[in-house]
């Protein structure tokens, strides 16, 4: 296996133009909002990144760039050292194939009116990579990979729990035979049993399947159980990637620090929690963005953004004042 | 590997839709007794012939406006001494023809103006939804009072007509459940899978569009006859001699403080298969209307 990045981005900017207030009948003022501004990333194969950060970061416009669904507005989004906006003829089919994506919402990415056979065998059917007789068959042994008896076959997505459709999501998303996994929240909205069954039949498939992953949540414990990397954002920048290990014992960024104090831990209360909101990421003040919520701000954090810089081969953060590790 | 307990039950197949509609007929007992008098309105309209005393057009010289329960006519007869009983059963073929007929038209162009101005969006969208407006601004029964005095009279025109009408309110429908399907989830999911946008449209947003376009159409065939009764009523629709139960309510109107029966019976007929077409309609619809649905 090749050691190329699947996925590579280089500074990629994603920016919409809303309507501001004022400007007169005919012309109305325009603002530019930076869902993502300057994202760096790269995905090797058979390994697992976890993008985390606040509702409102750009972790869903990131995936969607990643899947080819925006086009970013600057910058490089390359699949296999190829743009993910052109992609055509052969390489448009292995991408298709190559790439499976599975749901925040398992339920409304699986259609009503198609049997669990159906449903999984689609993508065997699209890509073509079975014959009739044995499509049930594929089918079958997709269900017991992901833990699902085969039985289930002609039933229904109205018939199922969330956690059933979560497996079938992930069956469906494994029939093309990916290289790589995109998950956007895929274990949110289950209750803690079923999460953790979820996850650890993600981490397996991972690793036995050599897949990369690139999995997007709002939850630590879950990226620091399924990812070998992290990488935090905030307002459209990734502010801190690295091991998630190395990232989550010793965090640098302060929003990484209080994004950990954040979560609930058992008796103990929440130590400083972020005051205020994420702040608009339409016209953003200069200097750090985080700079308004952070209390090691200075006066150089108004007056600068702080780059992305790597602080040793396996850390990057982007801080004037990181916290000592 | 996780291993979970497969429930057996949950593995069990699954009911199909006439079973649920049998489910439903058991549990609603007017839905039960609906469908019971539509299907029975159906057999007598398709077997006429066979059961109808005489036939429609046939005068009995003997006894003219005989009132109901007389010998010979049960129920009565018109002021041609013709068997109400007879024209009311051979009515039935007219009005169930019209409304199922009407409602086919409707639904089919319906399907077709609004799965096109759901999909496509910008300017042809907007041409699409004003030419619908447009058929929306004249109530049904005028546009179909228009259409008939372009095309003439006669059963056929008359299906053409209201089916006609009913294309607005059905692509309205349609429309809005396309544009809700085509923003799920599996119709990306399908995309980015690489599955062509013909394939989609068929495989995943059509079965999920025409469901709710069917249960529609049952509600509305209630709708069409009364709008085909109303024209022949008006004496724009079904030309006469045929017997068309709005025609014979008109017929009978002028002698209705001393033989009510002749618009009597033809008008309760009417009334009966309405009431029984609703029922049947709104059952089909809250059985099969995914918001109500239980799961299984």
């Amino acid at each position: 296996m090749s050691t190329a990045p699947i996925f590579r981005l280089l500074d990629v900017q994603k920016a919409y133009d809303v309507d501001a207030k004022g400007g007169s009948l005919f012309s109305r003022a325009k603002r530019r909002l930076r869902a993502l501004d300057g994202v760096r990333l790269s995905l090797a194969p058979g390994e697992s990144l976890a993008i985390v950060g606040e509702s409102g970061s750009g972790k869903t416009t990131l995936l969607r760039v990643l899947l080819g669904l925006t086009h970013p507005t600057d910058g490089r989004a390359l699949f296999r050292e190829k743009d993910i906006a052109s992609l055509d003829g052969v390489d448009r089919d292995r991408f298709c194939r190559e790439v499976a994506a599975i749901y925040q919402d398992a339920r409304g990415s699986l259609n009503p009116r198609m049997s669990v056979l159906d449903l999984i065998a689609e993508p065997l059917d699209h890509h073509k990579l079975c014959t009739n007789s044995d499509r049930s068959d594929r089918v079958a042994a997709l269900m017991s990979r992901v833990g699902l008896s085969p039985a289930m076959m002609s039933r229904y997505v109205s018939a199922l729990s969330g956690g059933q459709l979560r497996r079938i999501a992930i069956a469906r998303a494994l029939a093309s035979e990916p290289s790589v996994l995109v998950a956007d929240e895929a274990v949110s909205g289950l209750d803690v049993s079923t999460q953790a069954q979820i996850l650890k039949l993600l981490r397996d498939l991972q690793r036995e399947m050599g897949l990369s992953l690139l999995f997007i949540t709002h939850d630590l414990g879950v990226a620091a159980y399924l990812c070998d990397r992290i990488a935090v954002m905030y307002l459209g920048r990734v502010v801190e990637a690295g091991l998630t290990r190395e990232v989550l014992k010793a965090p640098a960024h302060p929003y990484t620090r209080a994004l950990l104090n954040a979560s609930p831990r058992f008796f103990a209360p929440i130590s400083d929690p972020l005051p205020g909101e994420v702040p608009s990421p339409i016209d953003l003040p200069p200097g750090c963005r985080f700079a308004g919520r952070c209390v090691r701000a200075q006066d150089d954090c108004q007056k600068s953004e702080p780059a992305l810089t790597p602080a040793s081969p396996t850390r990057m953060f982007a801080c004037f004042h990181p916290l000592a590790s | 590997m996780v291993d979970i307990p497969v429930d057996t039950r949950l593995a069990a197949r699954r009911p199909t839709r006439l079973e649920g509609l049998r489910a439903l007929a058991r549990s609603n007992i007017y839905f039960a007794i609906a469908s019971i008098v539509v299907a029975l309105f159906i057999l007598s309209a398709t077997f006429a012939p066979l059961v109808s005393p005489h036939p429609p057009l046939d005068q009995d010289m003997a006894a003219f406006m005989s009132p109901p329960l007389t010998e010979n006519h049960m129920l009565g007869t018109d002021s041609f001494g013709r068997d109400l009983l007879a024209r009311t059963i051979y009515g039935a073929r007219y009005a169930l023809a019209i409304g199922f007929g009407a409602v086919l038209i409707g639904a089919l162009g319906g399907l077709i103006v609004g799965v096109a101005a759901g999909l496509s969006g910008g300017v042809t969208e907007w041409a699409l939804m004003r030419f619908i407006d447009a058929l929306l601004a004249l109530p049904s029964l005028i546009m179909a009072i228009a259409f008939i005095s372009i095309l003439g009279q006669g059963v056929d025109k008359v299906i053409l007509a209201v089916g006609v009408a009913l294309i607005g309110p059905f692509s309205r429908t349609v429309r809005a459940d396309v544009l809700q399907v085509k923003a799920q989830a599996f119709v990306e999911a399908a995309g980015l899978m690489g599955v062509k946008r013909l394939a989609i449209i068929w495989r995943h947003i059509l079965p999920n569009v025409i469901f709710p376009l069917a249960v529609q159409a049952t509600i509305r065939v209630s709708y069409a006859v009364l709008v085909s009764s109303g024209l022949s009523f008006l004496g724009i629709g079904v030309a006469p001699p045929t017997p068309d139960w709005g025609l014979m309510i008109a017929e009978g109107r002028s002698f209705v403080s001393f033989a009510p029966w002749i618009a009597g019976v033809p008008g309760t007929a009417l009334a009966i298969l309405l009431i029984a077409l609703s029922i049947v309609g709104d059952g089909v619809r809250e059985h099969f209307d995914p918001k109500l649905r239980k799961q299984g």
